[in-house]
């Protein structure tokens, strides 16, 4: 290995500009003659527009011009990237999503006029003088009101509130019913998985501009993957030809999913560009990111769990309400069905599983996939069920899990879910957890804490996820209308430093640094000598970006395959050079050599040869160093892990305190040990707060009640504990070449229901019979189950 | 529209303002000093962080007007005129205190002006006094081991 290469824990390169103030965030980008774009949003959940006059706002100082949903009758159909059909065969039901809102309003934060102007408070100004009729109707916000009232619609022309009725797997309906008849023991749990708002740090931001001379559109955006944004936008919204729109993605400030979709303010500020013949700027505030972003979660389930009488698991079933909100953001039909009943049979080898998910319209903010995404739900669904059946059974909630896992003979595994684990080893993880997390001195601790008139607890939790999005030929199957392959074209200079063009995008992750040491790992040179470029279209190959935990795991195979390519190629080249058939040349710490003799040459020197070609045999090799691989994977990876999380509870306050938390998670091979580290922190962050503190709340009237960073309890530095993060109990991806699996989401999959279970274990052990709490876990609803 | 004139980084600066503009929108619009980072509207956060007369303050919450004539010490002033970063910016890269970076100036400001008021805090008076600024990437851990390896704490180095 290279010094720096694989699994070394590199400082981050990006960090220098970052920590002095250099980075380049969208909004830090303000072409020459900027315009300025601000929205009227809707104030009401729900609302028939009977007329919208702006003739007082175009007269205001500085307003350059207003739009409303008549500008874009033509313009829209944002479209939903997975096609979902119900169980009865008919495809889901899939309303046009505008630019602008046209006849209706659906959420509040939904946008029905744009005023653009000279100045940012010009506008702002301005957008306080529309005057909008709209005639606020009921808010349709309860999933399962929204069902039974087909009176009361979100949009009146699909004739109903349900997207579609989803059966996975249908077939298997019959004998999970039967198996479940017939079992000794059934486990039944219903419960909530909260609505999180992403709340990444840097709001949301377009800059849209167009040269009149060429005809190109360029837009400045906060994407996770710039490619997307930009086929939707051609393919689907507004037609521009894709050699005629770059998308740029600068410095992203954090996304979670909140910023693959692409939202109309994109389209707004592109077709404002056009029309004005100048830049239009637009940036969110936090209040209408919590408004406006796609939310997380908001899943409504019923799980049973049926087993033997010692615990041998026969079958799961759950019924779930998924919210999407009032439109169909891009992903958010896969959220809660392929990516989340295909992993509904967690690490086990239960026989029989189904899963029955109604995606429901209602009048609030778009739900779609935040950090995990349908992953989350099942876990929290499964692990909540099955602490719960230990408890019912008498048993061990470690024994429980051990007695079900898939074994590490076992693969591939054909889950019942549908899906093939290629690899793991669920027991190993469970021992290392047991090990680091010190489970057997569990009892001494909470006698301790029980001295200090604490009740402590303890949850384990253990999780697999599906990550590497995705291949293409099995996800098209199962209804994407996209494929999830990524790209890298890795050019050698002249001189020897590198440049790598990537299809995926970091927006935190560590790319920048990452990527360069599985590239010098295969050429052995300084991983300094190597530059990422990621995040425009102009520059990079065609990728789709980074989300589900898919950016090593599928564009940095796409590296590893295209610095293959660069080997091959320069192998010929030195061969050329030292008079020598290339399959007597071999490759190694970045020298070229013949065995048995002295001839060698440098990586360095065939790179200079390569772009200066004298002497050079161009009818059998071009001149050129420089190569570009797509990589489309041949299965999901499986990351899997083990938690354990420790909770004080004041039974006077109901204030839960978490004592401690270990994560021992299998993410296959990891590059570099101090990022990895850094994203489980970040997730166990978040899944920490959806357990203890986040929640999107509406009220009946549509109303986002924690529609504030002072009403949203976003965790802070002193909500948190120090956690202890362990990855070395690793098995390889068997079918990436790196045998990666991914890291991203894990910490956010495994944590919420490792907190509840240690809750809920601490009330049982102090005497309260409390089954379960929904989250967030707060002291009032901790209180309240004690003192039912 | 008024003038404001401050010393910023050790160097005068002067903008027009509205007489509403905030100090962090006069610093990244007026100034182009686009380090200082505006990631709310409820003064919650703390990407604005900023140090005015060698106070840390968030420069959201207060009017540009009332900064003229100040000091202002801002994120681009933190490392050496020759690149070089600061003893906490340094340890901010030791130990992945930060990821996507939106927060982190913030952050850095805020650290520099609690090392200033304890120069050896506890991890629990690095918590406690992060409490008005949020990071959604990090879980905090890489950020309060920063500050406590920059205040001479022994803490294990997360990076080589």
């Amino acid at each position: 290995m290279a010094d720096g290469g694989i699994g070394a824990p590199t400082k981050r390169r990006e960090d220098v500009r970052f920590l002095t103030g250099h980075g380049s965030y969208t909004d830090d980008y303000t072409p020459n003659h900027t315009t300025y774009c601000a929205f009227a949003r809707s104030l009401v959940a729900n609302g028939k527009i009977n007329g919208i006059d702006t003739s007082a706002a175009e007269a205001m100082p500085g307003v350059v011009a207003v739009f409303t949903g008549d500008d874009f009758t033509e313009v829209g159909g944002n479209p939903a990237g997975w096609a979902i059909n119900s169980r009865d065969g008919e495809p889901m039901k899939e309303p046009k999503r505008p630019v602008l809102a046209h006849g209706k309003v659906r959420h509040v934060g939904d946008a029905y006029a744009a005023v653009v102007a000279e100045t940012l408070e010009q506008a702002l100004d301005a957008v306080e003088a529309i005057e909008a009729d709209i005639e606020e109707l009921d808010a349709v916000i309860d999933m399962a009101d929204a069902l039974a009232n087909s009176s009361n619609l979100v949009h009146d022309e699909i004739g109903t509130n349900q997207c579609f009725d989803w059966g996975w797997i249908e077939d298997n309906r019959a004998a999970t019913d039967e198996a479940i008849k017939n079992a000794p023991h059934v486990t039944t749990l219903e419960l909530v998985n909260n609505r999180l708002v992403p709340n990444a740090m840097e709001p949301r931001a377009s800059i849209g501009e167009y040269n009149p001379g060429s005809g190109d559109y360029k837009l400045t955006t906060t994407s996770q993957n710039p490619h997307l944004t930009r086929l939707l936008i051609s393919a689907f919204v507004m037609g521009i030809p894709e050699n005629k729109l770059t998308v740029h993605a600068p410095d992203v400030g954090g996304g979670f999913g909140s910023k693959i979709y692409h939202y109309g303010e994109e389209a707004l500020v592109l077709a404002a560009a056009k029309k004005l013949g100048r830049p239009v700027k637009w940036t969110s505030t936090r209040t209408e990111a919590f408004l406006t972003d796609a939310h997380g979660r908001d899943h409504v389930t019923k799980i049973e769990l049926a087993c033997e009488k010692d615990g041998t698991f026969i079958a799961f079933r759950t019924e779930t309400m998924a919210n999407v909100g009032a439109y169909l953001s891009n992903f958010s039909t896969a959220t809660p069905t392929f990516l989340h009943g295909t992993l509904m049979a967690g690490n086990y080898t239960v026989p029989n599983v189904y899963v029955n998910v109604k995606a429901v319209f209602t009048n609030t903010a778009p739900v779609d996939a935040y950090r995990g995404a349908g992953r989350p739900e099942a876990t929290f669904s499964l692990e909540r069920v099955i602490d719960k059946c230990a408890r019912e059974l008498g048993m061990d909630p470690v024994a429980i899990r051990r007695k079900n896992f898939v074994q590490p003979d076992q693969y591939p595994f054909a889950s019942a879910a549908g899906l093939e684990y290629d690899s793991g080893n669920y027991p190993a993880l469970m021992d290392g957890l047991e090990k680091v997390a010190d489970l057997s001195g569990f009892e001494a601790r909470r006698k301790e804490s029980e001295a200090r008139g604490r009740l402590r607890g303890l949850g384990i939790n253990s999780y697999i996820e599906a990550c590497g999005i995705a291949p293409s030929n099995l996800v098209g199957v199962l209804g994407s209308r996209v494929g999830l392959y990524d790209a890298a074209t890795v050019r050698v200079n002249a001189t020897g430093s590198i440049s790598v063009m990537v299809g995926a995008h970091s927006h935190g992750q560590g790319h920048e640094t990452a990527f360069p040491q599985v590239v010098a790992d295969l050429l052995g040179v300084d991983p300094m000598s190597v530059e990422i470029v990621h995040g425009d279209t102009s520059k990079i190959p065609f990728g789709m970006g980074t989300y589900g935990s898919r950016s090593l795991a599928v564009c940095g195979s796409a590296v590893y395959r295209a610095t293959e390519k660069i080997i091959t190629k320069a192998t010929l080249i030195a061969a050329h050079m030292m008079d020598e058939a290339p399959d007597k040349v071999d490759f190694e710490d970045g020298i070229f050599s013949v065995a048995g003799t002295n001839k060698t040459v440098g990586f360095g020197d065939v790179a200079l040869k390569a772009y200066i070609p004298h002497e050079f045999p161009i009818e059998e090799i071009e001149p050129g160093l420089e190569e570009t691989a797509f990589y489309d994977p041949a299965n999901f990876t499986y990351p899997s892990g083990a938690y354990a999380c420790e909770v004080e509870v004041d039974p006077e306050t109901g204030k839960v305190d978490i004592c401690s938390m270990v994560a021992m998670d299998d993410f296959g091979t990891v590059v570099n040990p101090m990022i990895v580290t850094g994203q489980v922190q970040g997730g166990l962050a978040q899944g920490i707060g959806q357990a203890l503190l986040e929640h999107g709340i509406y009220d009946e009237n549509g109303q986002l009640l924690s529609g504030s960073l002072m009403d949203y309890a976003m965790p802070r530095a002193d909500d948190l504990p120090n956690v202890v993060v362990d990855h070395s109990h690793a098995t390889r991806c068997t079918h990436n070449p790196i045998g990666v699996k991914g890291c991203g989401e894990a910490g956010a999959i495994g944590s919420p229901p490792t907190v509840v279970n240690a809750v809920v274990d601490a009330l049982q052990r102090g005497g309260h019979n409390v089954e379960h709490i929904d989250m967030p876990v707060s002291p009032a609803r901790v209180w309240e189950a004690i003192n039912r | 529209m008024p003038n404001v004139t401050m010393t910023i980084n050790g160097r005068e600066m002067s903008t027009e303002v509205e007489n509403r503009t905030l100090l962090s929108t006069a610093l990244r619009e007026g100034l182009k000093l686009t380090g200082t980072h505006i990631g709310c509207d409820t003064s919650q956060c703390g990407a604005c962080v900023v140090h005015v007369d060698g106070v840390a303050v968030k420069s959201c919450s207060m009017l540009a007007v009332e900064a003229d004539g100040a000091t202002v010490d801002t994120i681009e002033g933190q490392a050496s005129p020759d690149g070089s970063l600061n003893v906490i910016q340094q340890a901010f890269q030791d130990h992945h205190g930060l990821q996507c970076g939106f927060c982190t100036p913030g952050m850095v400001m805020s650290a520099s002006a609690l090392l200033k008021e304890n120069p050896k805090p506890t991890e629990q008076e690095v918590r406690d006094y992060l409490e008005g600024n949020i990071c959604r990437c990090t879980g905090y851990q890489g950020i309060v081991n920063a500050i406590l390896a920059a205040s001479g704490q022994d803490v294990a180095i997360a990076a080589e």
